[in-house]
């Protein structure tokens, strides 16, 4: 690992945003529409005062954090794409720049985009609802890491597909993360899927994250096993992944394939 | 004499059951102008990409520096650059921050005074700082030169380097190629369509067809040896020839 080629990585993305309005706006505006719709429904059906005493809290939480997995995602693909769609591949990989040094930039990419939407939808949620997700306590913040990796994951997963396979399966840049949606438990407990959904939700860090940050809300304790659990499992896919990525990387550069992505 | 600055053994390519390149070997000597000639198709890109790293070979053997490649990547790659009309850059970019990420990539020191350096040689002085969405396809084919001249390559590949440049630019290129290989002693692999170009340029040609080599000489001994007096009816005669089974 050379800082030096990741640093020249993470420059050529900050000139690309300096400039770029549409890129900006994917940060700023789009996050701040998607917490302005669901809060204001959320804050409808709050009025009906279900049995539920925290459900705005529950709701503007799980918007918050779903947020931060599906922009940890796309920092990791869309950076990729990026490449693909200047045609900058090869400058790339012709250079002394390593597989693992392009995934960590990625992953640096990744984590500076989440703060920045984070910054976003924190500042709206507490100018339009009034609502501080810091109020839910310090003990989100591992949770809050955990979900950033969990997003890696499916990253680095979504951009081996696209480097493998192509144009034709780049809208999974922007879909793949909801195909994992309904196992994620974002918005809904555990409890409420079936038996074998359950077993399979079980096997996603982001449910034991939502889980956690449900138990954060109503019990006030800090639910370590969750913390445990989603610890884990990040930890054995994404160094499974990472693996994975290495050995796309090398079928790519077998098949000729590194130098017509994009064709 | 010193040990060549590339060697190329056996080096086969196959796509599935498709042969791009044959068990093709040659050696480049340093401060050397090795042209690729050959009918699209001939495997010429191929090769160049398996020197890159770029594609992996099916078999053979490349060293580079005296160092086989597959171990030694990094370092070779570090001291070597190229330049093809099939790639671009970062769109969104200016022409100067496109050449400032790529000095940082290959770890240069004194960026900038490279990049003014490289900038006036190439006559890039009027599109420094513009985006590189907006440059010509001659304007790009430079930027995509002096990416590869500003790291100070050992090596340099070039894949139909002067494809969309105007003659006078093209002639400059060609100008500057040949006086940095004299101030530095940089080697350089080369193809072109431009059969006045391969004559002028080249130390030595290599004919590739159908991913094997089939003539290789100065242009002079090529001409000789198929009776021509004209390298681009050398081309025509073995382009058209069908190879012997
Ligand atoms: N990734 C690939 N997969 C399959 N075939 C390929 C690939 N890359 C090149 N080829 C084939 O290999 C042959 C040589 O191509 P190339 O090296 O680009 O030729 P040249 O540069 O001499 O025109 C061509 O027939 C081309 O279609
Ligand atoms: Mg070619």
């Amino acid at each position: 690992m050379k800082l030096h080629r990741i640093a020249a990585l993470l420059s050529r993305h900050l000139y690309l945003y300096k400039r770029s309005f549409p890129r900006v706006l994917e940060i700023v505006y789009w996050p701040f529409v998607d917490l302005l719709i669901w809060g204001f429904i959320t804050l409808y059906l709050a009025q009906f005062k279900a049995a539920l005493p925290n459900f705005v809290l529950f709701f503007l939480g799980a918007l918050i954090l779903w947020d931060v997995l599906f922009r940890a995602q796309q920092g990791i693909t869309i950076s990729f794409l990026e490449e693909i769609w200047s045609r900058n591949l090869m400058n790339l990989f012709a250079s002394p720049l390593t597989t693992g040094e392009f995934l960590a930039a990625t992953m640096i990419l990744s984590v500076s985009k989440v703060l920045a939407v984070s910054c976003v939808t924190v500042l709206a949620a507490l100018a339009f609802y009034s609502f501080n997700i810091f109020v839910l306590g310090v003990s989100l913040i591992p949770f809050i890491l955990n979900l950033v990796i969990a997003g890696w994951c499916i990253g680095v997963l979504t951009t081996g597909l696209i480097m493998r396979y192509g144009q034709e399966v780049e809208v999974l840049a922007w879909g793949m993360v909801f195909l994992f949606q309904p196992i994620s438990c974002v918005f809904y407990p555990l409890s409420v899927l079936p038996d074998w959904l359950q077993a399979i939700a079980r096997l996603n860090p982001a449910t034991h994250v939502f889980e956690g940050m449900r138990a954060v809300i109503t019990a006030g304790t800090f639910p370590a096993h969750n913390l445990a659990w989603a610890v884990g499992l990040n930890a054995v896919y994404l160094t499974v992944l990472i693996v994975w990525f290495h050995v796309m990387f090398a079928a790519c550069k077998d098949k000729g394939l590194l130098v017509r992505v994009g064709e | 004499m010193a040990e060549p600055i590339v060697q190329v053994r056996n080096l086969t390519k196959r796509f599935g059951d498709f042969t791009a390149v044959d068990g093709v070997s040659f050696d480049i000597r340093q401060g050397e102008i090795l042209g690729l000639l050959g009918p699209n198709g001939a495997g010429k890109t191929t090769s160049i990409q398996m020197l890159l790293g770029l594609i992996t070979p099916t078999a053979g053997e490349i060293r580079i520096f005296g160092l086989p490649f597959d171990r030694h990547r990094e370092e070779i790659l570090g001291r070597v650059n190229f330049s093809s009309t099939y790639v671009s850059m970062p769109q969104a970019l200016t022409v100067e921050e496109n050449l400032r990420v790529v000095g940082k990539l290959y770890g240069m020191d004194r960026i900038t005074s490279r990049i003014d350096d490289i900038v006036k040689r190439l006559e890039m002085e009027e599109f420094r700082t513009k985006i590189t969405r907006k440059l010509s396809s001659g304007q790009m084919t430079r930027l995509s030169l002096a990416k590869a001249f500003l790291t100070a390559p050992k090596v340099l590949s070039l894949d139909e380097p002067t494809a969309s440049l105007d003659p006078d630019i093209a002639d400059k290129t060609r100008a500057l190629i040949k006086e940095i290989r004299r101030s530095t002693g940089l080697t350089v692999l080369y193809t072109s369509h431009n059969m006045r170009e391969m004559e002028e340029m080249s130390d030595r040609i290599i004919f590739l067809q159908r991913g094997r080599i089939v003539a290789e000489g100065t242009s002079e001994a090529i001409k000789a040896v198929y009776g021509e007096a004209d390298l681009e009816d050398v081309f025509l005669k073995l382009a058209r020839t069908k190879p012997r089974a």
